[in-house]
């Protein structure tokens, strides 16, 4: 139906079009006027007038359409004597009257779902038929004025370009819903978790273990139930973890990427730079799930074997391997921008230095390094963000236990591997397990937010002091 | 300490720290090329199968059809009976054990290949073919070497008698490789034999299609609207703002959010593309607008200057000079954000894309998998055979990336203009 109305829309948006040209110029040659604007722009006017008002309505109607619906069915099926104790079997009576009404349904049918199909019939009827009436009745009115407004001859292009102007507009305040978006998407949810569970048992709770939190339903919670969950849900081991492991990975990650970034910046001829820079750049094109899979099928296996030859106990799942990877999938973020930090010292610094006799290196480490320390510890900062926010790579090849260990070689979990394991699969909306994979997911926007703000403005304060 | 030995101390400093920024850029690149050459050397067997030649007698009295039978008729057809008979002829077994170990050396879909022969040519019965039929996944890993014989029996997955079996169909020529178009063509399986990334592609083209058609227009007006029109004001710095935060967010927070947006409250069908692609959008968005930013930035002011001096309006300059000359750079910006789109996988597990999926989705609207999902399902299953079939995965992902970021860097380089 939905492409239905978009063909006819832009069919009647396309003939406009040559409508409002021709008219304008008929009327121009008969009446002897001098028109505001080309011809053309007069038909680009009433085609942005057909189009624009009605597919607004039409997306934002098909947004809603379902969700009011449904609400109408199930007070109609609880009105008719369907019982549901909660929002999961409403949603399943939803869909069972939903099958129905396709046909595809072949249970048992009694008299409540079959009552309830035919309203569901005659909802979607209604709704389908009055969505065409106001969409037709929209581009009418709208169409109307338009004409109108074309006859008085407007200042047809000037009002076009407000039109897309406001286009454009709009277009930029996508970045902001989207903003709004996840911020009230995880509130929503960790609003809902922090009621049940203390926010100061999260944050300073030392055990993780949500697979306890087998309760339903939040609001009917027993005294029992709820010392149980009191200290399922600590935070403590996951930000050890996630910390423990981006720890190592920097490890890898710094020394290896500053070093690159300095020689490159600072050594290289510009044909080595110009073959090493994109080499090492492909580590950060390669998707996250390929170093996952390496990581878990055999950097883990692989050190277990060694560990085993050592005679030492190494999880297959170690936090060694993971950091391990991670680190070396970050080594472009860090030698990419401290390359370009490095490059942005004033060439009068090191030739300062050169002139009272340094060396290449010492003016490195004393001169440009120092200079460029707050831009490197910008990049640095960056890095860790992408470290604790990565999520495949601890997925596949970290543990999903959380155990608080500082053993390189023993397996923990992160806070990212935990949002993924609450969430795969079937999830019950409304239980305290599944809020608290957005409770995490907040602590990490939170987190990464403040990371990156700091990053950058390291970074711009040391760009605008060497500008 | 002499002056001289204090240079030279101080000279072996100076080579030591160059050999230090030449180790770290050489183990960068070492890493590389191990894992280029870790992944293809495990996944290149997987374009090719293992087929069994084996004669196949159409048997009237085990098929209820006759010659020259309908297309419906012959799907209807049980050809269950033909193929046990055929099957167990491969090679002369003693007792029902052995038969029955026999068979497994053959594929699940050793009776759908053998009604694909006959509705090829359905005038069959009563004569004898030769099929290539496809190989159980032991025998595949056994007879690609990638898997160990010398093991005791109790630990292997191949009895001592399917080996025998095996070694006389090496020796007798049955047994060869082909090329795997399972591996293209079909969905999801749990046999490794009969997996295939034929729907995870789909999947992977309706969610990039739906990403780039929901993110590159908007990307493109959106940075429009910043660098040529936003006035300098409060408004115009918060969208900025929020646009560099939005590409440093961790992708998994925007798999939360269309979670509970798209999925939640406007209950968009779970598992498909469409969501898929939505999510995408919204996550390439900011990283397709700050190189389309720079690149408009880039188009230097005399082109507006000369435009609107001969009379164009505002939105004429930047529609009719400014945008064209910025397209190479747009492009290339758009391709490189959709590649990394296609290589994600965190947010699309968390909208369902893990189910398991047989069928090749027809539509967005169907559930389906990606490629980089798929990569995640098959490295956590148990059998040997996916492992290879992940890494065949991974090297189509790596080449649809590296395809798209040649073409981003070709039409960057052939069209751009340098203003000098």
């Amino acid at each position: 139906m939905n492409i239905v109305l978009i063909f006819l829309i832009t069919i009647f948006s396309v003939s406009l079009f040559f409508y409002g040209k021709s008219k304008t110029k008929t009327i121009s040659i008969k009446d002897n006027i001098k028109l505001n604007a080309l011809p053309k722009f007069y038909g680009y006017y009433l085609v942005l007038w057909c189009s624009i008002p009605a597919l607004v309505f039409l997306l934002v109607w098909s947004l809603f359409e379902p969700v009011i619906i449904k609400s109408i069915i199930i007070e109609t099926a609880a009105n008719q004597g369907a019982i549901f104790s909660d929002k999961n079997e409403a949603n399943l009576i939803y869909e069972k009257i939903k099958a129905i009404h396709l046909g595809t349904y072949f249970g048992d049918i009694d008299s409540i779902l079959k009552e309830s199909a035919l309203a569901y019939a005659k909802f979607i009827n209604l709704f389908t038929n009055s969505k065409v009436v106001l969409i037709f009745g929209i581009i009418i009115a709208s169409v109307i004025y338009s004409l109108k407004k074309i006859k008085n001859n407007n200042k047809a292009r000037d009002d076009v370009e407000v039109i897309l102007k406001g286009l454009l507009f709009v277009s930029s305040l996508i970045a902001i819903l989207t903003t709004l978006g996840i911020i009230f998407s995880l509130l929503f949810e960790s609003i809902k978790f922090f009621s049940v569970i203390n926010i100061f048992d999260y944050l300073f709770g030392t055990n993780w273990s949500p697979q306890r939190a087998f309760v339903r339903d939040a609001s009917s919670i027993t005294a029992a139930e709820f010392e149980e969950l009191k200290d399922a849900f600590g935070f403590i081991p996951l930000i050890a973890g996630t910390s423990f492991i981006a720890f190592i990975a920097m490890l890898v990650a710094v020394p290896i990427g500053l070093f690159s970034g300095i020689y490159m910046a600072e050594y290289a001829s510009i044909k080595v730079r110009r073959i090493s820079k994109p080499i090492i750049e492909i580590l950060a094109g390669i998707p996250t799930v390929v170093y996952g899979f390496f990581a878990a099928l055999t950097v883990g296996p692989f050190f277990r074997q060694v560990g085993e030859n050592l005679g030492l106990t190494v999880s297959s799942e170690s936090a060694l391997a993971a950091g391990l990877i991670m680190g070396i999938m970050i080594i472009p973020y860090v030698s990419s921008l401290s390359d370009d930090v490095i490059n942005s010292v004033p060439q009068s610094l090191r030739d300062g230095s050169y002139a009272v006799g340094a060396t290449k290196s010492e003016t490195i480490k004393q001169v440009v390094i120092p200079a460029a320390l707050p831009g490197i510890i910008g990049s640095v900062l960056l890095a860790v963000s992408r470290a604790i926010g990565e999520t495949m790579i601890v997925v596949m090849a970290a543990g999903l236990a959380a155990n608080l260990t500082i053993n390189p070689l023993e397996s923990t979990t992160t806070i990212t591997t935990q949002i993924v394991m609450i969430l795969v699969g079937d999830q019950e909306f409304d239980s305290p397990k599944t809020q608290s994979a957005f409770a995490l997911g907040l602590t990490l926007f939170i987190a990464t937010l403040i990371l990156n703000y700091i990053a950058q403005r390291a970074v711009k304060k040391y760009r605008e002091k060497y500008d | 300490m002499t002056k001289e030995e204090r240079l030279k101390k101080r000279h072996r400093a100076e080579k030591r720290f160059r050999f230090y920024g030449l180790t770290s850029i050489f183990v960068a690149l070492l890493f590389v090329v191990i894992l280029v050459q870790n992944i293809f050397s495990k996944g290149s067997s997987a374009f090719k199968k293992t087929i069994i030649t084996t004669e196949v007698f159409f048997d009237q009295e085990l098929l209820e059809i006759q010659n020259g039978a309908s297309q419906e008729e012959i799907m209807e057809a049980d050809f269950y009976d033909i193929m046990i008979e055929n099957l167990i002829k491969a090679y002369p077994a003693k007792n029902r054990d052995e038969e029955d170990e026999l068979l497994k050396l053959f594929s699940g879909d050793a009776e759908i290949e053998i009604k694909k022969a006959f509705l090829n040519d359905n005038k069959l019965i009563g004569k004898t073919i030769t099929l290539d039929l496809t190989a159980s996944d032991d025998i595949d890993q056994l007879h690609k070497g990638n898997y160990p014989r010398d093991l005791p029996e109790e630990r292997r997955r191949i009895s001592d008698f399917q080996l025998v079996i095996y070694d006389y169909f090496v020796e007798n020529k049955k047994i060869s490789k082909n090329f795997n178009n399972y591996f293209f063509n079909n969905g999801d399986s749990r046999d490794p034999e009969l997996a295939g990334i034929g729907g995870a592609l789909v999947g992977s083209f309706y969610s990039i299609l739906i990403c780039l058609l929901l993110a590159f227009p908007v990307a493109v007006l959106a940075s429009i609207y910043l660098e040529e029109f936003a006035p300098k004001n409060k408004i115009t710095d918060f969208i900025e703002i929020n646009i560099n935060n939005l590409a440093a967010v961790p992708s998994i927070v925007y798999g939360l959010l269309a979670l509970q947006i798209l999925l939640a409250t406007i209950q968009l069908p779970r598992s498909t593309p469409l969501v898929a692609g939505i999510t995408l959008a919204l996550m390439t968005l900011p990283r397709i607008i700050i190189p389309c930013r720079a690149s408009l930035k880039a188009v230097p002011p005399s082109i507006r200057e000369g435009a609107l001096a001969v009379g164009a309006s505002k939105f004429q300059s930047v529609f009719h000079h400014v945008v064209p000359l910025a397209l190479p750079g747009t492009l290339s910006g758009t391709i490189i954000g959709l590649a990394q789109a296609l290589g994600e996988t965190a947010p699309l597990i968390l909208i369902g894309m893990v189910a398991f999926v047989v069928d090749i989705p027809s539509s967005p609207i169907d559930p389906s998998s990606s490629l980089p999902v798929q990569v995640y399902l098959w490295s956590e299953s148990a059998e040997r055979g996916f492992v290879e079939k992940t890494s065949a995965t991974i090297m189509m992902l790596l080449s649809f990336l590296i395809v798209m970021n040649f073409i981003a860097v070709y039409l960057r380089q052939k069209f751009e203009k340098r203003w000098n």
